[in-house]
């Protein structure tokens, strides 16, 4: 846990700056604990709903919905111990803009497959009937795995997917920008990567165009996140890291000529909450084993050796069987590229670990998992850290990624609200009607007259 | 072989089916584009006791709206209104030919979910220059086209069966939230393209979506609604016999419609409509006159079809009119039901719900060779 120090040593200290909040609901992996008796039922869309107006109620700036374009799996099969299965974000962020007023609606989607003109038409689309409060969190693919699922599949080698993906995005905001009612103009792209001839049939809604979101930690994402996007959604929480990755990202901007102020930094978060330090830590703690239970512990070192290891004691030592000699694959979610070999070496450092420590499996894989960042503390330990972290803007807000639905996020909305609000660290109600408001963004240049017609119903 | 009463669709994009309907329309010209008036125009339908609304699309710009040629994708128009309506059904267009498989198999599933067992889709398969310069490829061939229509259906099908009703377990007992032995790869290789699947989105609510298919697609076996656009009884109750024999479960006609109103008399409403805009006829049914000979119609057609889809001229005039006068006689006629009752839009048609075809006891031969068409 970072300290609450008030001293205003970053040369960005705004007195004034406010906390930004978003949700990020991935929908699918071990975060969600489901086998509490108070999780809600993934599918139903009451589920979402619910939740998008509990945010709502909490002031949030958005609920944002992850994407996976295959269902992971361990050895071969689907993986059983996650939530799995979820619906196509935009289709029931729309569903949401019907069913709630000011709450931004954040869609992943991936710029590796799909093609750039009908992904920009539905989320413009999706923008426009929630009357400017879309989102697009632009992410890429890289393995062969999930391209199994396309016609396409495997096709871009890691080296070039920013490079896509970057072309990927100018195109649908030329697009975006080109409605002109009648006189609209058809876009062209012609290189290797992108190819199309489309003419925009949406207006503009009334944030202008839906607001980027990039999560890349790579020099790759930081690039495409400082030339394109408007939010980014890193994955630094600590304060330290925090401040090394806005500086960076500052730097960035200023050689593509943005201003540092154009882009907001809200990293995906971890948060237990309790009403006192010791009860937080108690609740973190069962959250922590909860996403490392003793099947998951097995099914971790499975993806490792390659091998049903489902014999063995979750209380007992590391397999002595060797692991087969292939190196990992991406079926179970993504892998950083630095993950994907050495397999064997990493295998024996384990080895030596759990020896030195006497740790079993289930202890081993609980002191190397890894995840978001996870803020424990009563809400007002966490209202003065989160004060200062934006102060200070190291970051100007979080995305929020729940363990438990809906029950943990009325905690945050019923008791971490009030005192950020108490700390004029947050807003007492919506100013705005935009998502591009809410996160009190530069506004973008306004299209058409017509745009601006359409999105005043 | 069909009941007497008639399913009714109503096709609702833009501001009607005739070319010059912007002109006749009451709202702004940039109307079919609000939030607002979607929604209220499918509750309209709703209420006046429709069991579906088709929305039509394109990638291409409309022609129909000269003044603001705008159009939001159908599938997220339906989806918006999922949660503003309770029993209608929503079948967006969407093209085999522009979207992805996979992704149209989610969004179709998702859509589903989201309006509780709602969702159908009217499948397009448009494979000229300019469509599919929208996403950088060639045009197709007839046999190509075919070809796709086919496939894409199929693998969709293939994919909303890829987890079986019962694949998510929750069995803390063994941690398992899921039974990783109801949750398949479906393997599906086609002519252009390959999918491993499964779906990322469990089996939709009604097992299988929809599906509704114009019946010279040449794929109406595969589809649970073939629409029919003949230019007069007698040709739609021959290719209604000929869909059936190919295996459409129901049948639909299309009929296009412009009806006597406080606005004028149909046949010089359509005059001055086609003097903006000639409407070519021929291709569908098209009924102009008065909304008691409508229903004469209709009570003709339902000796042939199972049900109609409707195409007003104009929303604002014949789409109200349909609702005033129409629906309410049809109702007394016996020749249409507004209060069928089933939970989903599959139900309420008569339509059953099979299991997975990937189910343990369920699997056809075709299935355990793994080998796909």
């Amino acid at each position: 846990m970072t300290g609450t120090a008030t001293t205003p040593t970053s040369p960005w200290y705004d007195p004034n700056a406010q906390v930004h909040l978003g949700v990020f609901y991935t929908g699918v992996g071990p975060q969600t604990i489901w086998s509490d008796p108070t999780a809600a039922e993934q599918m139903d869309i009451s589920t979402f709903a619910d939740l998008a107006r509990l945010l709502e109620r909490g002031l949030f700036d958005a609920f944002f919905l992850g994407e996976g374009l295959r269902v992971r799996e361990n050895r071969g099969r689907v993986h059983a111990l996650d939530v799995a299965g979820r619906p196509d974000a935009i289709t029931v962020l729309s569903a949401l803009a019907g069913a709630t007023e000011r709450i931004g609606l954040v869609a992943t989607q991936n710029a590796t497959y799909n093609q750039p003109a009908d992904l920009a038409r539905r989320l413009a689309s999706l923008d426009l009937l929630s009357e400017g409060r879309a989102g697009w969190n632009v992410v890429t693919t890289d393995n062969a795995w999930t391209g199994e699922n396309f016609r396409h599949g495997g096709w871009l080698e890691h080296d070039r997917r920013y490079d896509r993906a970057a072309q990927f995005v100018d195109a649908a905001t030329e697009l975006w920008a080109s409605w002109a009612g009648a006189q609209t103009a058809a876009v062209q792209r012609d290189t290797d990567l992108v190819r199309f001839t489309s003419t925009a049939t949406v207006p503009g809604s009334a944030q202008g165009r839906p607001v980027l979101f990039q999560a890349g930690d790579s020099a790759g994402g930081r690039d495409l996140a400082a030339r394109h996007a408007d939010v980014v959604f890193s994955a630094n929480t600590d304060y330290a890291a925090a401040l090394a990755y806005a500086t960076d990202l500052r730097a960035r901007l200023a050689g593509y000529g943005r201003s540092p102020d154009s882009v907001r930094i809200l990293p995906g978060a971890m948060l237990v909450l309790g009403s006192t330090p010791a009860e937080a830590r108690d609740k973190a703690e069962w959250v922590r084993r909860e996403h490392m239970n003793p099947q998951r512990a097995i099914a971790f070192f499975e993806q490792y050796w390659g091998k049903d290891l489902s014999a063995y004691d979750p209380d007992g030592p590391l397999p002595d069987i060797d692991p087969v000699e292939n190196e990992l694959d991406p079926s179970r979610g993504t892998l950083a590229i630095d993950q994907r070999t050495g397999k064997l070496a990493q295998i024996d450092r384990w080895r030596a670990q759990a020896a030195e420590q006497g740790l079993s499996i289930r202890e081993l894989a609980l002191s190397i998992a890894g995840g978001h960042r996870t803020f424990v503390g009563t809400p007002s330990e966490i209202a003065d850290t989160w004060t200062h972290f934006v102060r200070t803007r190291v970051v100007d807000g979080f995305n929020l990624v729940p363990y438990l639905v809906p029950t943990q996020l009325q905690e945050v909305v019923d008791t971490l609200i009030p005192e950020l609000q108490e700390r004029g660290a947050y807003r007492t109600g919506y100013t705005g009607t935009t998502l591009r408001e809410h996160l009190d963004l530069p506004a973008v240049s306004r299209q058409a007259p017509i745009g601006r017609a359409a999105a005043t119903v | 072989m069909h009941s007497p009463a008639l399913f009714l669709a109503l096709e609702l994009d833009g501001p009607g089916a005739h070319p010059a309907a912007w002109t006749a329309a009451s709202g702004p010209p940039d109307q079919p584009v609000r939030p607002g008036a979607l929604r209220a125009a499918v509750r309209a339908a709703e209420t006046a006791g429709y069991d579906l609304i088709t929305l039509d699309d394109s990638a291409l710009p409309p022609t129909g709206s000269p003044e603001v040629p705008a159009r939001l994708e159908a599938g997220t128009r339906a989806a918006f209104v999922a949660t503003t309506t309770e029993r209608i059904g929503l079948a967006p267009t969407l093209a085999v030919t522009v979207t992805e498989p996979f992704h149209l198999a989610t969004q179709l599933a998702s859509l589903d979910h989201a309006s509780r067992g709602r969702a159908a889709w009217v499948v397009a398969a448009p494979a000229d220059a300019a469509t599919l310069a929208t996403i950088g490829a060639d045009p197709l061939t007839p046999a190509e086209v075919q070809r796709e229509l086919a496939d894409v259906i199929a693998v969709a099908r293939d994919l909303w069966d890829s987890w079986e009703d019962d694949a998510v377990i929750k069995d803390a007992a063994t941690g398992r939230y899921l039974d990783p032995d109801k949750v398949h790869h479906v393997d599906f290789r086609g002519g252009r393209f390959g999918v491993k699947g499964p779906l990322i989105t469990p089996r939709p609510p009604q097992g299988q979506v929809l599906v509704l298919g114009a019946d010279d697609l040449g794929v109406t076996d595969q589809l649970d609604v073939a629409l029919i656009a003949a230019a007069d009884a007698t040709g739609v109750g021959r290719r209604a016999d000929a869909a059936r024999r190919a295996g459409a479960p129901l049948v639909f006609a299309e009929v296009e419609v412009v009806l006597d109103t406080e606005a004028g008399p149909a046949t010089a409403r359509l005059a001055a409509l086609d003097a903006t805009t000639p409407w070519p006829g021929g291709r569908r049914l098209r009924h102009v006159g008065s909304a008691a000979a409508l229903v004469d119609l209709l009570r003709t057609l339902a000796e042939h079809v199972d049900g109609v889809r409707l195409f007003p001229a104009v929303h604002d005039l014949d789409g109200a009119e349909l609702a005033a006068r129409v629906l309410p006689g049809l109702a007394a006629a016996g020749l249409h039901r507004p209060d069928r009752a089933g939970a989903t839009l599959r139900e309420r048609l008569g339509l059953p719900r099979s299991p997975s075809r990937f189910a343990a006891d369920h699997r056809t031969d075709r299935d355990l060779a793994g080998a796909h068409r």
